[in-house]
């Protein structure tokens, strides 16, 4: 069998940097092909090279359907078939939904605008793969899941040969995922070549038939996914192994933190009763709509439960405001950090003092500008961060750095519960990791945390038991020491 | 439909046609003459040589970019043009033609450099207008070209009649370009593929250039637009002066970019329509020749100007940020 693309000896240099080395890779008709490594090994970098919007380093060779080429450009490519999903969507804000998805008919030479044909090619493509948005909505008004699916809408719109897809289920719920996967499925029924990036080894080990992994800009390996676990990946990912036994269980006679009864709030959730011990990590899971987000805004106080009760550490919490709810020692991070979770212009040092500024304040109500710095600096070493200035806007850390700043900023009230709302998303394996361990640490010092999660795999490894969610209910409790990951992700598909 | 009807209930271009009747009912029951079939031609007249530059800028500011040397662009087209006219019996599509290309010339000069030097289109078009106008001063040394050739200065003058108290109207040159100018650009905007490219690289230009489109050629096709439309400008207004002066034009860059921000164009690229363009027009030149026919000192007109763009603007603003908090 040919190959469709065919690339060798690939290098990119940015400047100094050196975003590819020496890369060789080859795509077959009909495979689904992953390309797995870390944030910054040059995955979107390769693409942006096969997608012809970047030219590699001289002495590269790219074989395109028996042609030989030295660069691609971007009509070339999607002449050819080849149809790229960017990791930023690339889609344009101030257009429809229909003219997103119908783009290409817009390419070209001076002619009257087809409005009709328009709407036709983006029903036709959304149709394909099952989904169903209105034509005429404006991309800015969607939410990041219904872009991701103009996104995709796009590449079926065109008569693409190659689909590749960068980090397409970073903002994608386990539901929205398993569709994604469908259409990866029917694409490859229809003999199209899909090239899948994804930080969700899961993901990647349910349809991959072949994986490449990059690491540090140069190739590590091709694999047949049929030869290799996610254990292994990550592994050849990292260039380190990791330690995923799941965590100690706490003590069974540890004070309880918090104790939630019948907790009710029609329409969200359903007589909902469970306890956490001090020290314990709780998984919370189930999923899109289980209720589980809302669960844990009413016990931060912020979507009033009509019936039942909470406690934390024995004492009522009459939970009518995040404010009351911080006082008694209940800290939530919130599933969004960007939009929810920081000040992303502000100082890291503002960011995290910003719910303890009242602690910290003399006399006057004014705050000392050398405590604050030391308070701020304080919690950057106990949370393991780079930073090189505290001064900087948070902006400027990675997506891992950030989240510990959030978590920074809630640490430093002292909880007594912390409520993690998917601390992991969008995140990858090493700063992942990273988080995790915060957790652990935040749990040997006793505090009770409630890990809500989509993936099963980080609850299962993670907690020391799960709760399941379905449809506003508690359904089941599972043990991690005493059952499988699988057991686990049988109870939430069920 | 009830979507589109809430979706246009929502619209910028909505409340400003809600704004433009409150105030025309307004001026038509606090003056006698507002509402009289000579002051609003007089009005049309007026407005034509802002309305055709806030057809040119709608471009502009949709791909993303701005100009603000269009105002030096026009004068020099104009003299060029009717000097030429002056001596040669170049007729009315010599003055246009020699114009429009003139203008033609400076926007793709201002595109190239945009382009080349990727520096941003403000601080390019402010040099270029400080370029065109002073070489423009340095070459006629002010000088006015006031005997223009008989044809140019009857102008056309179709469909007259005449109204009860013995007042000739007609669809005059200046009300023929504003109403071309403007409907050219809808085409442009709305019905062509191209039209079309552009709101796609005022709304994401690195998108854009992923998928292929030619940026650089869209970008001289907007900018070129721009001093074509310039030129019909200048050249609407030359006639209704009688005269060209190389100094009378200078200095409306900004009453035509406050027009059309007013019409809800962003700043940012990739909004703006020409229906809202129209209403920023006519707001602007509602609120100033109301401002006149009640009486108002001429000192308070830019203060109101400036005060109605400000409250348009920051409504847009707060009703978006509502939207999407
Ligand atoms: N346009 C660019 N200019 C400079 N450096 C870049 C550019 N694009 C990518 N890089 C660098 O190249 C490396 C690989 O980046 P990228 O391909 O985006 O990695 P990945 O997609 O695997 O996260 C990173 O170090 C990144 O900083
Ligand atoms: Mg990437």
């Amino acid at each position: 069998m040919t190959a469709f693309l065919e690339l060798a000896h690939i290098s990119k240099h940015f400047g100094g940097v050196r975003a590819l080395r020496d890369v060789d890779l080859s795509l077959e008709a009909g495979e689904v092909h992953c390309l797995v490594g870390e944030n910054g090994s040059g995955k979107s970098t390769l693409i942006k090279i096969i997608a012809g919007v970047q030219a590699p380093d001289p002495g590269g060779r790219i074989v395109l359907e028996g042609r030989e080429h030295s660069r691609l450009d971007p009509i070339l490519s999607t002449k050819s078939g080849i149809q790229v999903i960017y990791q930023d969507l690339s889609l344009f804000p101030n257009l429809s939904v229909a003219e997103n998805i119908a783009i290409g008919s817009h390419m070209g030479l001076p002619r009257p605008a087809n409005w009709n044909r328009i709407s036709d090619i983006a029903a036709k493509a959304m149709a394909r793969i099952n989904v169903n948005l209105d034509l005429e909505t404006m991309v800015s008004d969607l939410s990041i899941a219904n872009r991701q699916l103009v996104a995709i809408c796009r590449a079926m719109a065109a008569d693409a040969k190659l689909v590749i897809m960068d980090e397409p289920t970073a903002s994608l719920t386990r539901h929205e995922v398993d569709s994604l996967l469908r259409v990866v499925n029917d694409l490859k029924s229809r003999d199209i070549c899909t090239v899948f990036v994804s930080h969700r080894l899961d993901e990647v080990m349910e349809i991959a038939e072949r994986v490449t992994v990059l690491r540090d800009g140069g190739k590590v390996g091709t694999f047949d996914a049929s030869e290799i676990t996610s254990r292994r990946l990550e592994t050849l990912m990292t260039g380190h192994e990791f330690d995923y036994a799941p965590p100690r269980p706490g003590g069974e006679a540890a004070e309880v933190v918090l104790a939630v009864r019948n907790l009710t709030r029609p329409g969200h959730y359903e007589d909902i009763s469970f306890d956490i011990r001090k020290g314990e990590i709780v998984g919370l899971t189930g999923l899109l709509g289980s209720g589980r987000t809302e669960l844990a805004l009413s016990i931060f106080g912020m979507n009033p439960p009509s019936r039942g009760t909470i406690e934390v550490s024995g004492k009522p919490l009459i939970a009518s405001s995040n404010r009351v709810a911080i006082a008694s020692g209940v800290a939530y991070v919130p599933e969004d950090r960007l939009m929810l979770g920081l000040a992303l212009g502000q100082p890291i040092s503002a960011n995290i003092l910003a719910t303890v500024l009242d602690s910290l304040a003399g006399k006057f109500g004014l705050i000392d500008p050398a405590e604050r710095v030391a308070a701020a600096g304080d919690w950057i070493v106990r949370l393991n961060t780079k930073v090189s200035d505290l001064e900087n806007p948070v902006g400027t850390l990675s997506g891992g750095n950030q989240q510990r700043v959030v978590l920074g900023k809630w640490m430093a009230t002292k909880p007594r519960v912390l409520i993690l709302d998917s601390p992991t998303v969008g995140v990858d394996i090493k700063a992942k990791d990273g988080i995790y361990e915060i957790v652990h640490r935040l749990a040997a010092e006793g505090v009770g945390v409630l890990l809500i999660s989509d993936e099963a795999q980080e609850v299962f490894y993670h907690t020391h038991r799960v709760l399941v969610m379905r449809q506003g209910k508690l359904v089941s409790e599972v043990h991690p020491l005493s059952s499988t990951e699988r057991n686990l992700q049988e109870v939430i598909y069920a | 439909m009830p979507k589109t009807i809430q979706r246009w209930t929502r619209s910028h271009e909505f409340w400003l046609l809600a704004v433009v009747v409150v105030l025309s009912m307004f001026l038509t029951a606090a003056t006698d003459s507002f509402l009289t079939l000579q002051n609003l031609f007089d009005l049309l007249t007026s407005t034509s040589f802002a309305g055709i530059l806030a057809a040119g800028l709608l471009v502009v500011l949709v791909f993303g970019g701005i100009d603000i040397s269009f105002t030096a662009i026009a004068s020099v087209a104009q003299y060029v043009a009717l000097t030429i006219a002056k001596t040669y019996p170049i007729g009315w599509f010599g003055v246009f033609f020699v114009a429009c290309c003139t203008g033609i010339l400076c926007g793709l000069f201002n595109a190239a450099i945009i382009h080349k030097v990727r520096i941003s289109s403000v601080i390019v078009t402010i040099s270029t207008l400080n370029i065109f106008f002073g070489l423009l001063i340095y070459i006629t040394r002010g000088d006015y070209i006031t005997s223009l050739p008989s044809y140019f200065r009857e102008g056309i003058w179709w469909f007259e009649f005449t109204d009860s108290n013995g007042f000739p109207y007609a669809i005059n040159f200046q009300a023929l370009l504003l109403v071309v100018a403007f409907f050219m650009t809808w085409v442009l905007l709305n019905k062509t593929n191209i039209g079309r490219q552009i709101y796609a690289v005022g709304g994401n230009e690195i998108a854009a250039e992923r998928l292929g489109f030619h940026v650089f050629g869209l970008r001289c096709l907007v900018y070129g637009y721009m001093g074509f439309m310039a030129a019909i400008a200048s050249i609407s207004q030359a006639q209704l002066a009688q005269s060209v002066t190389p100094t009378t034009l200078i200095g409306k860059e900004l009453e035509v970019l406050a027009a059309v921000v007013l019409g809800g164009a962003s700043l940012t690229g990739g909004n703006g329509s020409v229906f809202g363009a129209v209403l920023g027009v006519m707001l602007i030149a509602i609120l100033q020749n109301g401002l006149i026919l009640l009486g108002v000192s001429s000192y308070w007109n830019q203060f109101f100007v400036g005060c109605v763009i400000l409250l348009a603007v920051s409504a847009t603003a707060l009703s978006q940020r509502r939207r999407y908090a």
